[in-house]
């Protein structure tokens, strides 16, 4: 274990913006913290960065408490949401920034900015100022300063969400390989799941400055731990009570409290299932979206294969899909 | 063709009165230089700027700004960061008052650190008074609350998070400071740099008081040019010499000044807690306090020392005219013509200033219209680089025959004040007006406001803050005017500044009592005035 939290907690003024977290993180290992906006998420990471005092708790790194070490001897870089770049330095003066600042020899300066712009793919581009690059080019040099001197532990403030659709998932694929590439661990801190999804191994789920749920990113994913996170992590729909035992009879698993499912767990079917009345369809790039009134369940969301004829007033006969819900441990709403 | 009718139909006034009031005195006093017997004959003024003299004044007003611009920016950052980036305690008392001197009237600031360098007085060992140290410690303590304000306000909305980005690279706070903090800080430090520099090189009062004939700048050899020497020809070819050079030191201060976007919304980082690491910064600021409160404590005290002993004296006396009848009227009296002055001054400038900026801000709909209003925007910027002894002088010898005889005007000398506090009120309602988005005035349009009702809904909410504050200052600037109410004050209705000018001019030692009194009576109906003004807490007042 590298990086451990325990009982953290900030507080600004009254408000307790980060309340009580213990965390833990491996060497090479990406956690995601992910929450909604405003839920303490940044904050703890510029705790982590040494940038806002802890009201209580600690922080170590490999066994030693931090508290007293300041942001520039931790070690830790920081990349920011919108990356921070020092808009009056050249793409290249940027990413050596933390090199001349360790008195690197100017040679070996100059070839670990080949091999850093090449691992973030933006060759030649050593004299361009930041003001000329695009989005997704600005969060690479960004990605490829906090990377330069090999940093114990990189730091990640929602690095994607500034990027339009496209670029973000792009970039998402490039940004993970490169983490890996370089072997770094990386705490990363998101509002995204898909951003969560598409960098991190493990993952922390933060809510109201707690953390509710942390784990390995496909056990949280596969169980969250109540409606909420399984809302936040991307579930469309929680059903409870007899709804709940309806559609898990027909999934075969035995009854529970309540399921959560996403959008696509219950698909359209020939086969017997659950029997449905069709009220809207729409047609994606990937399949037909459905809203349909099960007899007995209520309103769910469903999926046709695209190319199927469904209209609203039609009948389907609906099958689950059991690798697309999670069975929910509790029913009441927090 | 219509709009750019209306437009000029709208600025005919302001031109008018430009015209009559600026353009034609300046022309007017650089024709004496240039027109001999009805010729034009520029070999005199070459002749003129070819004295000894000449250069000798012209080299000390260069040197001796330059210092004082080097020194009031080093000992303004370490206050700017303190008062702007920390939460110290008395935090709003201390920035108040650091921001006194700017506001004092520059004779009571001369009058002060004699009091204080002269024979007798606290730093008088020093042996400072009337060398050119002396001449510099007044322009700096004068200037120094330009540097605070102008890169404190920089400092306040700079953005904390490239800085802590440099930190999570390894950059420890100096190489912070050194590598993220100043080159962002750059354009606000160089804009206080070379506002400062412009108002050393032109400033008067200090130089006057303190400086007198030994120690003479372009401003003040104007003066004694005009008014001792009574050589016309001489001090209008300076004045020729300064126009040429303060223009062409505003246009390079516009080039470097960064242009805030009025639209972006200015965020202020708050104050953080102070570390061990600010000690050095706080033990500097607290000096820099220190050092502006000394002259003004020194010349309050001395204005309560009588004889051997305390009292109000000085104060009791200013009802009088003086030891020897030095002046025709009693202070008290030029006190009220001062007060009458400063409200004509500031209503003319804020009609002039409100009428200026609302024209120069109004988004042109063609090129014709845009090039019609930038052509308007540069010529009501004129006076701002124009210095007031030359306008002063100009209107002396323009202004004082028919067709225009304003000699015996009473609204003479507002009226010079008016054009000199002109810039400041422009300065303050510009980006006010120039950040209200016309889509706004639009929006309130379609939804069939009448015009009258757009401006009431949109622009009279913004602007009546500004507008007041534009007022305070021109009050304020009229208030301590002296380099063009010298000219133009006749010995029976003199202002304040003018009167405590002649008090210090001589001997007796009522009379200094006097001039020490009546400074601290101006300097405190300034500082009020000033302080109502701060009190409405309109952003970027104060910073150039």
């Amino acid at each position: 274990m590298v990086l451990q939290l325990s009982d953290v907690t900030v507080r600004y003024g009254d408000t307790v913006a980060v309340d009580d977290v213990s965390l833990e993180l491996e060497t090479g290992q990406v956690l995601a913290v992910l929450g909604p906006s405003g839920c303490g998420k940044s904050t703890l990471l510029r705790a982590v960065a040494g940038l806002e005092p802890l009201s209580g708790g600690s922080i170590s790194w490999d066994g030693a408490d931090l508290a007293g070490v300041p942001t520039h001897k931790r070690g830790f870089a920081l990349m920011f949401q919108d990356g921070q770049l020092f808009a009056h330095l050249s793409v290249a003066r940027n990413v050596a920034y933390a090199l001349r600042l360790r008195r690197v020899p100017s040679a070996r300066v100059a070839s670990r900015l080949r091999e850093l712009l090449a691992l973030v793919g933006l060759e030649g581009y050593d004299d361009r100022l930041p003001g000329t690059l695009s989005g997704g080019e600005r969060q690479r040099v960004a990605l490829a300063r906090a990377l330069a001197v090999e940093p114990r532990l990189i730091l990640l403030d929602e690095p994607l969400s500034a990027l339009d659709a496209t670029l973000r998932e792009r970039l998402a694929t490039d940004l993970r390989s490169i983490l890996h590439a370089a072997g770094t661990t990386a705490l990363l801190v998101t509002h995204d799941h898909e951003e969560a999804f598409a960098l991190a191994d493990r993952l922390a789920v933060m809510r109201g400055g707690r953390v509710v749920q942390d784990g390995a990113i496909d056990e949280v994913w596969r169980a969250p731990v109540d409606e909420d996170t399984a809302l936040f992590l991307g579930y469309a729909r929680v059903v409870r009570d007899d709804a709940a035992v309806a559609v898990l009879a027909v999934a075969g698993l035995p009854p529970a409290p309540a399921v959560a499912l996403r959008r696509s767990a219950l698909v359209v079917s020939g086969s017997d299932g659950i029997e449905a009345r069709v009220d809207s369809a729409r047609v994606t790039p990937e399949q037909v979206r459905l809203v349909v009134d099960a007899a007995g369940i209520g309103t769910l969301d469903a999926v046709a294969p695209l190319g199927s004829r469904v209209a609203p007033g039609d009948e389907v006969t609906l099958r689950v899909d059991v690798t697309r819900l999670a069975v929910l441990p509790i029913t009441a709403r927090p | 063709m219509r709009r750019i009718a209306a437009l000029l139909l709208l600025a005919a006034g302001p031109v008018l009165v430009l015209g009559v009031l600026f353009v034609l005195p300046v022309t007017g006093m650089v024709s004496e230089g240039f027109v001999v017997d009805g010729r034009f004959a520029p070999g005199e003024v070459l002749e003129v700027l070819a004295r000894p003299r000449v250069h000798r004044v012209a080299w000390f007003t260069v040197w001796s700004s330059a210092v004082a611009t080097l020194v009031a920016v080093v000992l303004g950052l370490p206050a700017a960061y303190a008062l702007h980036r920390l939460a110290l305690p008395g935090r709003a008392a201390v920035r108040a008052a650091m921001l006194v001197p700017f506001v004092l009237p520059t004779v009571v600031v001369g009058v002060a650190f004699r009091q204080l360098l002269g024979e007798g007085g606290p730093l008088g060992f020093l042996g400072l008074d009337g060398t050119p140290v002396a001449i510099i410690c007044g322009l700096v303590f004068f200037n120094v609350a330009v540097v605070i304000r102008t890169v404190g306000v920089a400092w306040e909305s700079l953005d904390p998070r490239p800085g802590q980005a440099a930190a999570a690279l390894g950059a420890s706070p100096w190489q912070v400071l050194r590598t993220v903090t100043l080159p962002a800080l750059r354009p606000a430090i160089v804009g206080a740099a070379s506002v400062v520099f412009l108002f050393c090189a032109t400033a008067f009062g200090i130089v006057l008081t303190l400086g007198g004939v030994r120690h003479a700048t372009v401003e003040t050899e104007i003066y004694l040019l005009t008014t001792t020497i009574f050589d016309l020809r001489a001090a209008s070819a300076l004045s020729v010499l300064q126009i040429v050079v303060v223009v062409g030191l505003l246009a390079l201060a516009a080039r470097l000044r960064a242009v805030p976007d009025p639209t972006a919304q200015r965020t202020v980082t708050p104050p953080r807690a102070v570390r061990r690491a600010d000690v050095p910064v706080v033990v500097a600021t607290t000096l820099v306090l220190l050092a502006v409160l000394l002259p003004i404590l020194t010349l309050v005290v001395g204005s309560l020392s009588v004889g051997d002993g305390w009292g109000l004296a000085n104060y009791r006396a200013l009802t009088t005219p003086g030891d020897d009848q030095v002046l025709l009227v009693p202070v008290t009296s030029a006190l009220a013509t001062s007060l009458r002055t400063a409200v004509d001054a500031t209503w003319m400038s804020l009609l002039l200033g409100v009428m200026v900026a609302t024209i120069v801000t109004r988004r042109s709909h063609s090129v014709a219209e845009r090039r019609v209003r930038s052509t308007l925007d540069g010529f009501f910027m004129l006076p701002l680089g124009v210095s007031a002894v030359t306008l002063g002088f100009g209107f002396l010898i323009t202004l004082d025959h028919p067709p225009l005889d304003l000699r015996d005007s009473p609204l003479l000398v507002p009226m010079a004040q008016a054009l000199v506090a002109l810039p400041l009120v422009v300065r303050t309602l510009t980006p006010v007006l120039g950040g209200i988005d016309d889509r706004q005035r639009q929006a309130a349009a379609s939804l069939g406001a009448s015009p009258l009702r757009t401006l009431l809904t949109v622009d009279v909410p913004v602007v009546w803050k500004p507008m007041l504050a534009a007022s305070g200052f021109a009050f304020a600037a009229s208030l301590g005017e002296f380099g063009a109410t010298s000219f133009l004050a006749r010995d029976t209705s003199p202002t304040l500044p003018v009167v405590i000018f002649r008090l210090i001019g001589h001997p007796g030692e009522m009379n200094y009592g006097m001039a020490l009194a009546a400074s601290v009576v101006l300097a405190v109906t300034t500082a009020v005035v000033m302080l109502a003004v701060e009190r409405l807490r309109v952003p970027g007042v104060g910073a150039f």
